[in-house]
C-alpha cells in the first residue's frame, strides 16, 4: 500500500486512513462539530438578525469564529482516540517517524473542519442572506489556507495538551491566541470579498504565509512533544 | 570482577556472556517528583532468557519495564538494550506489551495489527494472521477490539507486540484477567520463543504460571531488584 513512498509519508497516509475508518464508525468528531456549529448559526442569526448589508459586514467574523469553536470541539477527539487504551505508547515504540503521526492527524482534521464548512457554508448564506460583491472564487483559498492555519497549530496544541488535566481547556486557551493573526486574516479577506470594498489579496498571502511558518516549526517540535513522558 | 586473572579459558566464556548480555541497567534511577519509583538499580540480563519480574505494586516493575522501552525517561543512570544506550535506537528489535491493550477498539483484531505492521514495515501480507493464530485467536474474527473479552484483550495484545518478530520481548502483566488455560498456552508460547533465541521478560502477579518456564525469577522490592533465583524459593521464605 505504501511501499513506493517514503517512510514519513507512508506511515502517514496509513495512519490517515485508519484515523478516517475510525472516525467513519464512531462519528465522534463529526457530530460533535456540525452539531455545535449548527447551533452558532442558528441562536446568531436570531440574535442579530441582519438585513444584507449589515450581514456583509459580519459574516466573516461571524462564520469563522463559528468555525474555530467547532474545530476545536474536533481537535480534541483526535488525540483523545490516541490515549484510550494509550494507544499512543504503542506508536511511541515503534520506529515510525513523529511527523508521520502529526501529519496524518493534521490532513485529517483538515479534511473534517472542510467537510464541516462545506455542509454549514449553505446553511450560513441562508440564514445571513449572504451575496458576494467580490470575486467569490477567493472564498476557496481563503478556506483552504485558514482552515489548515486552524488545523496545523490546533492538532500541535492539543498534543502539547495531551498530558494535563483539563485539556479541553488548555487547547482553546493556547491555540486562540495564536491564531489571532491567521484569525484576522480570514475575517478581513472574507469581509473584503462579501462586500467588494477591497483587494483581499494582502489577506490571503498573510495566511499563506502563516500556514507556511507554522506547519514548519510544528513539524520541527512535534517530535518533542511527542518523546515527553 | 576477576578478569585480570582469569584463564584463557575463562576470559572466553566471559566474552561470551558479555556478547548474551540482552539488557543492562547500571545505577538506574526514576523520580516521579518526591516517589522514587527506581533506586539505583543495576543488573545485566543474558539471553536467550525468561524472566519473570515479581514484586508487590510500586515496586518498580513496570516502570522498569518502561525505561526498557524507552517511554520513561531514567532520572539518573544508563541503559543498554540489545546493545543501545537509547532504548529508541533499538525499537524495530523489541516489542513492548503493556497493562492496557495498546489497541484500538473501533477496530477489528487484523484492522489494528495490519496498522501496526505498517509501523513496523512488516512486509510478509500473512503475518498478522499468522501471529493471531499464535495466540490461540480466529484471524478472520471481524468483531472490534472493543467488544472482545479482557482475556481476548490481553492475547491480541500480546499478537501485536509479537507482530515484526522481536528479539527482546517486553510483556507487563500479559496473564491478567486471561483464563488459566489460555494462560498456560502464552506461557508454553513464551517458552518456546525464549528456546527460539529470544529473550522474555515478563511482569507479573501470577508467578506460578512461570514455574518449570521462566530461567529466573527477578523479585523487586521499593524500586530495587533484592533477589534473582532460579526458582521461587526465595518467595515461599521471604
Amino acid at each position: 500500500m505504501s511501499g513506493d513512498l517514503n517512510p514519513t509519508s507512508g506511515v502517514a497516509l496509513v495512519t490517515l486512513a485508519k484515523d478516517i475508518r475510525l472516525e467513519w464508525r464512531s462519528k465522534d468528531a463529526i457530530n460533535s462539530m456540525l452539531f455545535f456549529a449548527l447551533l452558532v448559526v442558528v441562536v446568531f442569526s436570531f440574535s442579530f438578525d441582519p438585513n444584507a448589508e449589515e450581514s456583509r459586514l459580519i459574516a466573516g467574523g461571524l462564520i469563522w469564529v463559528a468555525f474555530l469553536f467547532a474545530a476545536v470541539v474536533a481537535l480534541n477527539q483526535t488525540w483523545a482516540r490516541e490515549l484510550r487504551n494509550h494507544v499512543l505508547d504503542a506508536y511511541r515504540v515503534s520506529p515510525a517517524p513523529a511527523n508521520s503521526l502529526f501529519l496524518a492527524k493534521a490532513i485529517g482534521n483538515f479534511i473534517f473542519v472542510a467537510l464541516l464548512e462545506t455542509l454549514m457554508t449553505p446553511l450560513f448564506i441562508v440564514f445571513y442572506k449572504l451575496r458576494a460583491l467580490g470575486p467569490s472564487w477567493q472564498l476557496i483559498p481563503i478556506a483552504a489556507f485558514g482552515t489548515w492555519a486552524l488545523v496545523v497549530n490546533g492538532t500541535f496544541f492539543a498534543a502539547m495538551s495531551l498530558r494535563t488535566r483539563s485539556r479541553e481547556i488548555m487547547l482553546p486557551l493556547l491555540l486562540f491566541p495564536i491564531s489571532i493573526p491567521a484569525l484576522l486574516s480570514m475575517v478581513e479577506a472574507t469581509t473584503a470579498i462579501l462586500t467588494g470594498d477591497s483587494n483581499p489579496r494582502f489577506w490571503i498571502v498573510l495566511l499563506a504565509t502563516y500556514d507556511v511558518v507554522f506547519t514548519t516549526a510544528c513539524l520541527a517540535l512535534f517530535p518533542r512533544v511527542l518523546e515527553a513522558e | 570482577m576477576t578478569h585480570h586473572n582469569a584463564s584463557p579459558a575463562q576470559s572466553k566464556a566471559d566474552s561470551d556472556d558479555s556478547a548474551n548480555i540482552a539488557v543492562t541497567v547500571t545505577n538506574l534511577t526514576k523520580q516521579f517528583g518526591r516517589f522514587a519509583a527506581l533506586r539505583k538499580v543495576t543488573a545485566s540480563f543474558e539471553g536467550p532468557k525468561l524472566y519473570a519480574i515479581l514484586g508487590d505494586n510500586g515496586a518498580g516493575k513496570t516502570t522498569l519495564l518502561r525505561v526498557l522501552a524507552g517511554l520513561v525517561r531514567p532520572t539518573a543512570g544508563e541503559v543498554s538494550v540489545l546493545g543501545e544506550k537509547n532504548p529508541r535506537a533499538a525499537c524495530h528489535r523489541f516489542g513492548y506489551m503493556a497493562h492496557p491493550s495498546l489497541l484500538y477498539d473501533e477496530l477489528s483484531g487484523l484492522e489494528n495489527l495490519r496498522y501496526f505492521a505498517h509501523l513496523y514495515e512488516v512486509k510478509d501480507p500473512r503475518r498478522c494472521e499468522q501471529v493471531i493464530a499464535a495466540v490461540g485467536l480466529d484471524p478472520k474474527l471481524e468483531r472490534a477490539v472493543g467488544q472482545y473479552s479482557q482475556g481476548m484483550r490481553q492475547r491480541m495484545s500480546l499478537a501485536r507486540a509479537l507482530l515484526h518478530d522481536p528479539e527482546l520481548l517486553l510483556l507487563d502483566e500479559p496473564f491478567s484477567n486471561v483464563d488459566i488455560r489460555s494462560a498456560r498456552e502464552m506461557v508454553k508460547l513464551l517458552a518456546a520463543m525464549r528456546d527460539g533465541g529470544k529473550t522474555v521478560f515478563v511482569v507479573t502477579h501470577q508467578a506460578s504460571l512461570l514455574d518449570g518456564a521462566a530461567d529466573e525469577f527477578v523479585w523487586m522490592q521499593n524500586g530495587q531488584i533484592v533477589n534473582r533465583t532460579p526458582d521461587r524459593s526465595f518467595m515461599e521464605t521471604a
